[in-house]
């Protein structure tokens, strides 16, 4: 199977990111489909930045250990990655900044050739990197065309210098498929969500949420969407449970920290039943942690945030196919049962960068409620036998809209009676039933790899993609829940059948998933954890694998 | 809806006497006069916190959101970006929006949101039973500080002046005529409008005595100008013995916060074109 890689290094501000999506973009051209990483420290300027691109002829969503290509920016990037040198590695460098082997590409001489200011730096490298593999010049004109929109000629010249200057050392066959939509996991949650109705986002810039504030804002007018920053994550979720008071979609995006803000108002939400889509995208953690660093050590947390008891749904998926329909489907659940609706994420897949096939997203039903038939009096929490009461808004002729976050009674007034309290308390308890119920319909668990495989990794979110790609040579089966809460403990329990071992593969210390899964009486008789920041390779799983079952 | 009985059967559970029910009452004929001259009250939405003032939520026949501690101003401004056409008023305590929600009534007057917050200032915790409060007078001996507080209080309208609220008055709930002007006032007002109300609570703070003598409605006071607003808000800081300056400290016009995209609802179809447009663009 042609694949290739390729890593991209400079210090932070060197438009490292910028940089990887044009490397990406060439590959994607060729045929390839697409995994970036993108590995930065919590700094503005001075770190050291790398993106490492990775093309095959089958999907992926997860890098090697070691690369094809190293594009060096700075004398750095070959000094800290020798670990990620094969013998054939190409190296392409400024040779204004770095010596060493390779290719270098006199960025300054070919800059000042082309009266091209500083910023054009970088066209000229990966017009350096397209010559050393060997990529037609016109698929680097459709490229640069189609995604550098200012002064795409001069940045054609400069790279066209640098083109012609350097060899062909390590060519990259094309593969035949069409180009896809490279999209982020956080543009797809977004995309998602606009799919499924969003109409405001509320967020407070936290990494790795912040893609998400930072591309609905720049495209608010194109999608209709209200973005809002407020003052803290506490005024993000009680806008955005203002915005669903008064009947306008909303969701939030936050990590861990602006999580733990929100979690009073969370409770609220539950009690009060407004709808409300979240984005918790996790970090290292705890506490500061690793702001710019992976982790999936928040899904205990995220499931048992606020105090008392309330549904929640809680999705958590592992591709951008994935992260565009369930962010739809969350979209909706939240309104159709008044319950807040988790897009769980982490930093790899909410910053990681994935060829999307649109012919791969399933299409899922437009969302709806119940609504006020409008004969008074409105009772905005009226009981019912799914526990879903309809729904009318402030402005509605004739109704009076009582919403509570204390315990209350039908219409919303504030009780203490023991009768009232505990039957309102087993109406939003229903909602769980009820949403568990109307999930049977959905595709809650992945299973991939090898279905007959006797040994199975059970995971979730972004490390579907290294999974997939080791269990397959290795004969494994992948179980992967999708929907976490209400718990699809059936359908998981239906995936393992015939299992003899289940190996947890996580990236945190403590399984949590396997934790949760053992609730229900889902034996994980190995673990494989990583819990350092950094995403697992295929090699470093392949190894953890062996050695659990040997 | 129209010619509703206003007041909801809820029993009432504020204790005699207390400044809650002077305030409600205004509010609700307030109210009414709202209906009288043409608007639906189905358009206006009260929100609250928590604390005795917060109870006006069960106690209003209106569209109501009875919110946590401190948290009614994010809620209220959501609420007035997504349906512009409401009215929105905000009831909230003095611990709930000076202390708890600090941030929030900060930045709503910074924003300009077009909406009213009635602060029922009692100037202590009632609901928790006794606890000295942002603008208690130093020295206060309440529960949690038996002897006595050894902090001054905020000045509350001082703190909205220079937060940027663009109508900031003072009301007191042994003034009801002067009280239902300034609330009328304050929902006219497009704009941010804050009322501080001194409020009796006769349990806790029964401080009648210390206000009646004292207050004093401002005449021949230009609220258009800014300085002029600031050297009446210094003349009493909560604490200590001065005349207190009741009515409308200061208003301007100013553009309001508004959700820009709020209004424009876009079509399933609409929506699916945009998304496809942006997945071209990203190929």
């Amino acid at each position: 199977m042609n694949e290739v890689s390729v890593l991209v290094g400079g210090k932070a501000g060197d438009g490292i990111n910028s940089a990887g999506a044009m490397v990406a973009q060439l590959l994607n051209h060729l045929g390839y489909r697409i995994y970036l990483y993108f590995d930065y420290p919590s700094l503005i300027r001075g770190g050291h930045n790398f993106a490492i691109i990775r093309g095959r002829e089958t999907a992926t969503g997860t890098c090697g250990r070691t690369v094809d290509f190293v594009l060096a920016l700075n004398q750095e990037t070959v000094d800290r990655h020798r670990d990620a040198l094969k013998k054939d590695t190409a190296i392409i460098f400024n040779a204004d900044l770095v010596k060493g082997a390779g290719q270098g590409v006199p960025v300054k001489e070919i800059l000042s050739a082309e009266h091209a200011p500083d910023i054009m730096g970088n066209s000229a490298i990966i017009g350096g990197f397209a010559k050393a593999a060997g990529i037609p010049w016109k698929t680097v004109e459709e490229v640069f065309s189609s995604h550098i929109p200012k002064s795409t000629e001069l940045n054609l010249r400069v790279a066209r210098l640098a083109y012609e200057r350097l060899a062909t050392v390590h060519p990259v066959p094309p593969c035949g498929n069409p180009p896809l939509p490279l999209l982020t996991g956080n543009e797809a949650i977004g995309l998602g969500m606009v799919s499924g109705g969003l109409e405001a986002y509320v967020s407070y810039p936290m990494t790795p949420s912040s893609s998400l504030l930072h591309f609905l804002a720049e495209e608010q007018e194109n999608l209709g969407v209200t973005v809002v920053h407020p003052e803290s994550e506490i005024a993000v979720i009680l806008m955005a449970l203002g915005f669903a008071a008064a009947g306008r979609t909303a969701a939030v995006g936050t990590s861990g920290g602006g999580f733990c803000l929100m979690t009073e108002s969370l409770s609220l939400a539950g009690m009060a039943e407004l709808p409300l889509v979240l984005l918790v995208s996790q970090r290292t953690g705890p506490s500061t942690g690793l702001p710019t660093y992976t982790g999936q050590s928040d899904l205990l947390f995220v499931l048992h945030a606020g105090q008392g008891e309330f549904p929640r749904f809680i999705v958590a998926p592992g591709t951008t196919e994935e992260a565009l329909y369930w962010s739809g489907i969350a979209m909706n659940t939240a309104w159709e049962f008044q319950v807040p609706a988790f897009i769980l994420s982490d930093k790899n897949f909410s910053e990681g960068t994935y060829s999307t096939d649109p012919s791969l997203v399933r299409k899922f039903p437009q969302g709806s409620y119940p609504a006020w038939e409008r004969s008074p009096p409105y009772r905005r929490y009226a009981d019912t036998p799914s526990g879903v009461s309809p729904l009318a808004f402030p402005g509605t002729d004739g109704a009076v809209v009582k919403v509570n976050g204390y315990a209350h009674d039908e219409a919303g007034i504030t009780t203490e009676k023991a009768e009232t309290v505990a039957r309102m308390a087993e109406k939003r308890i229903r909602k769980e039933e009820a949403l568990a119920q109307a999930m049977k319909d959905y595709p809650q668990v992945s299973v991939s790899g090898n279905a007959a495989g006797l040994v199975a990794l059970l995971c979730w979110g972004s490390t579907a993609g290294v999974c997939d790609e080791v269990a397959g040579p290795l004969g494994l089966r992948v179980v992967r829940p999708v929907v976490l809460s209400p718990f699809p403990a059936e359908p998981i329990r239906k995936a393992l059948e015939g299992t003899g071992m289940v190996i947890a593969v996580e990236e945190n210390a403590t399984a949590q998933l396997a934790m949760l899964a053992g609730q229900y009486g889902i034996r994980c008789g190995k673990k494989i954890l990583r819990y350092d920041g950094r995403p697992f390779t295929p090699e470093l799983l392949r190894e953890e694998i062996r050695e659990v079952l040997s | 809806m129209t010619g509703r009985q206003i007041i909801t059967d809820a029993q009432n559970t504020w204790c005699p006497g207390c400044g809650n029910f002077s305030i409600q009452h205004t509010l609700k004929n307030v109210l009414a006069d709202i209906e009288k001259e043409g608007q639906s009250l189905d358009n206006v939405v009260l929100v609250a916190g928590i604390g005795c003032h917060a109870k006006i939520a069960d106690y209003l026949n209106i569209n109501s959101f009875y919110s946590i501690h401190g948290r009614t101003l994010p809620v209220a401004t959501a609420l007035k970006l997504a349906n512009p056409d409401l009215t929105v008023i905000c009831c909230s305590g003095d611990g709930d929006c000076y202390a708890e929600g600090l941030d929030h009534l900060i930045f709503a007057a910074k924003r300009n949101i077009d909406l009213t917050v009635i602060v029922h200032n009692n100037r202590v915790y009632g609901l928790t039973t006794g606890q000295y409060t942002p603008t208690s007078p130093r020295g206060f001996r309440g529960k949690s500080t038996p002897l006595g507080t050894r902090e001054d209080p905020l000045n509350p309208i001082e703190l909205m002046l220079a937060s940027g609220a663009t109508y900031v008055a003072r009301g007191y709930s042994k003034k009801m005529d002067q009280l239902r002007t300034l609330m009328r006032e304050g929902i006219g007002h497009k704009g941010f409008a804050f009322i501080d109300v001194l409020q009796i609570c006769a349990t806790f703070f029964p401080a009648a005595d210390y206000y009646s003598p004292r207050v004093y409605e401002l005449t021949g006071h230009d609220r258009t100008v800014f300085e002029a607003a600031c050297v009446r808000a210094r003349e009493w800081d909560y604490d200590s013995d001065a005349r207190i300056a009741l009515g409308t400290f200061y208003q301007k016009s100013a553009p309001v916060f508004d959700g820009k995209t709020a209004e424009r609802k876009l079509s399933l179809a609409e929506r699916d074109q945009a998304v496809r447009e942006l997945l071209k663009k990203r190929t």
